[in-house]
């Protein structure tokens, strides 16, 4: 099989929910298609490093890129030689690769042959030649340093810095931003993220599949279906095995509540930020509410480990299917109420409209994915563009936006709220009936991929077993790598005391990007 | 204004009560002596510090100032800086990258100071455990008063260790 007329020859891997093909390749024919790939204007998903020492002496490390074409998901793997593994930059055509580049050296010690090469995950805290991803790396804690971070300095007559974090002011995830402003105004702004990193991809390896989903499940909490569902695809995708229908049924209506759960809070703190208490509190209580009715239907408030490898951990009854579309109705009632508020509420819009813009082309540029890329002209959405079951059949309606500001972002959050509710009461009524779990069996020396769009863009999971059927390597991609780049773009010339709302209607997750 | 005083009214109260606090989530005996925990209340001033948690945890302890739970309404409130803080919150495991950060958020809060690990990882490193990448548990890094396990824990059970560490040290049966 190939693809964008290029002579690369991609095996199609089976048992996969959507097309997902892989090919082995060199360094010329990889460049020529990222080329091609960029030229037909479609996107990297994910770039990630492994170490293939024990299987292939000849070659040492493999250096994996996945894209999102027309026609589904494919994987190219580069070998790299032992003595000297490096790889040429792809941050040309694909900017968002520069930081995923810059982890694969930190992790497994395999570099771009150009382009910004200071560490992103390491922070000085691990010596620079300990590579927790290659596997004669032993168990081994060192002493902590307190590192001393280049960051990129703007110099000239009145511009000041302003360093914040790692520890935020508010409830939020650590992460340090260097501001260089100019009175009130942004001139630039640099991201040193990685504070978060906790060794996840190294805690997968030697795990058993059931367990390794319980890992997934805690990359991002707040993503935690779309990262188990994610994960399951691609440990069923080894197994050889489809779980039953209601299953997969049942795990889209989890993942468009989680994805409801998520909007409601980010709708209400994006109205705190603009000093709308009253809009934080309305939300807080819808989402509080949407919470509980999910603790009490499936067990859980958040709805982690409810996905399993084989299918899902409960089904819902008769008297949960109505609890749920009781819900969804009081819930539209309320959001029409909000919205029209929101809508017409001065001072919001006045914080909302033109700030924090990403445009289109800028979008495009960087390659902004997900509910950040929807709100600037950027139609990604996996449940359209490559929808695996239940989705195939329940047509959802991409929400997108053009002025890419934080007013076009709270829309498509409202107008995507929306979608899923009309998608669970979807689900709900032409659920099929039947058993909700099968039993699995791991296979050795195998490849598996699951690609889900999770509530701020696509998570893709690439899973491989060892020869005794354990977990040899597990790469989680969060959508978050490709869209932290664009904040720093976005704060430009916005005043220092708008980042934060800017930051709010990014909403993007540290931990899943940390690992 | 007047759809949002509406919304207001039709809204109405929806404040629960807060529920008692749990001494068995002490992970040491109270430090503070009886006037001081007298003196102090139920006037809380917290600091959240994520020490590498997956952000579940972040979730719950948002939860804690929705209308429901309401925590502002029992007198405990969260600051913006360690300084400002009587006890600190700690979630998740910590993550190397944050030793430092989190040793120097703990010298800067004010004596007397209290620490709440909430968490599995918190409390014992929980799935992420110890690693090259990872400190594990918070007590690991820093003395912790009172852990509140979970994945994550419910916000009941946040208010429950949050108010186990303000409580005044159990007496024992025999008055002692």
């Amino acid at each position: 099989m190939q693809f964008l007329k290029q002579p690369v020859e991609f095996k199609a891997l089976p048992d996969h929910a959507a097309l997902t093909c892989a090919a082995r390749v060199n360094t010329r024919e990889l460049m020529a298609f990222c080329r091609a790939a960029h030229d037909a204007e479609r996107r990297l998903v994910a770039l990630w490093g492994s170490d293939e020492r024990d299987r292939d002496a000849k070659f040492g490390f493999a250096l994996h890129v996945a894209f999102d074409l027309a026609e589904g998901l494919v994987c190219l793997t580069l070998p790299l030689p032992t003595d000297d593994p490096v790889f040429p930059d792809l941050s040309l055509p694909f900017p968002a690769a520069e930081r995923m580049q810059r982890a694969a050296r930190d992790l497994v010690g395999i570099s771009p042959d150009a382009g910004d090469l200071r560490p992103w995950l390491r922070h000085d805290n691990w010596p620079v030649d300990y590579f927790p991803l290659r596997r004669d790396t032993p168990d081994k804690q060192f002493e902590t340093k307190n590192e001393d971070y280049a960051f990129v300095r703007v110099e000239g007559d009145g511009v000041h810095e302003i360093a914040v974090g790692p520890i935020h002011a508010g409830i939020i995830e650590p992460g340090h931003f260097r501001f260089s402003a100019m009175g009130e105004s942004v001139l630039r702004l640099e991201e040193r993220l990685g504070w978060k990193h906790k060794g996840i991809e190294r805690r997968f390896v030697g795990m058993g599949l059931a367990d390794g989903a319980k890992l997934a499940g805690r990359v991002s909490g707040d993503s935690t279906v779309a990262y188990a569902w994610a994960y399951c695809q691609a440990a069923e995708a080894i197994c050889g095995a489809m779980p039953p229908p209601r299953a997969i049924w049942l795990r889209a209506l989890l993942l468009e509540r989680e994805r409801i759960t998520n909007h409601l809070g980010d709708l209400g703190y994006l109205g705190n930020d603009v000093a709308l208490a009253f809009g934080l509190m309305q939300f807080m209580r819808l989402k509080e509410d949407w919470i509980r009715l999910s603790a009490q239907l499936f067990g859980h408030r958040l709805m982690m480990d409810r996905i399993i490898p084989g299918g899902v951990a409960v089904d819902l009854d008769a008297a949960g299917a109505q609890a749920i579309n009781d819900q969804c109705q009081a819930l539209e009632h309320e959001l029409r109420t909000l919205k029209s508020i929101y809508n017409e509420h001065a001072g919001l819009q006045d914080r909302f409209l033109t700030t924090g813009r990403v445009t289109p082309q800028l979008a495009k540029r960087l390659g902004v994915i997900g509910l950040i890329g929807r709100a600037s002209a950027q139609w990604w959405d996996l449940r359209c563009n490559h929808p695996c079951e239940p989705y195939d059949l329940l047509e959802p309606k991409i929400a997108t936006e053009r002025n890419g500001d934080v007013a076009a972002r709270a829309l498509v959050r409202f107008a995507e709220i929306g979608e899923s509710l009309r998608l669970i009461r979807k689900i709900i009524v032409e659920m099929p009936l039947g058993i909700i779990h099968s039993e699995l069996r791991s296979e050795p020396d195998k490849r598996g991929f699951g690609w889900i769009e999770a509530w701020r863009g696509d998570v893709l999971v690439a899973l491989e077993t060892g020869s005794d059927g354990k977990i040899r390597r597990c790469h989680c991609h969060d959508p978050s790598w490709q869209n932290w780049p664009a904040l720093e773009h976005a704060a430009i010339d916005n005043i220092v005391p708008d980042f934060p709302l800017i930051n709010k209607s990014f909403n993007l997750s540290y931990s899943g990007q940390d690992l | 204004m007047f759809p949002m005083l509406r919304q207001i009214f039709r809204t109405g109260i929806v404040s629960e009560p807060a529920p008692d606090m749990d001494d068995a989530l002490r992970a040491t005996t109270q430090r503070l002596s009886e006037a001081m925990t007298h003196q102090l209340g139920r006037a809380l001033v917290i600091r959240h510090i994520d020490a590498g948690s997956c952000n579940g945890c972040e979730l719950e302890i948002h939860a804690l100032g929705n209308p429901y739970y309401n925590l502002e309404a029992v007198g405990i409130k969260f600051a913006a800086s360690p300084r400002h803080a009587d006890l600190l919150l700690v979630t998740g495991p910590v993550a190397k990258n944050m030793e430092v950060a989190v040793k120097r958020a703990y010298d800067a809060t004010p004596e007397p100071k209290l620490v709440v690990a909430v968490g599995d990882c918190g409390c014992t490193g929980g799935i992420f455990g110890e690693s090259y990448a990872s400190c594990g548990r918070v007590s690991n890094v820093i003395p912790v008063d009172v852990s509140i396990p979970g994945c994550p824990p419910t916000p009941l059970q946040l208010m429950q260790g949050i108010l186990a560490a303000i409580a005044p040290a159990r007496k024992t049966s025999d008055g002692a």
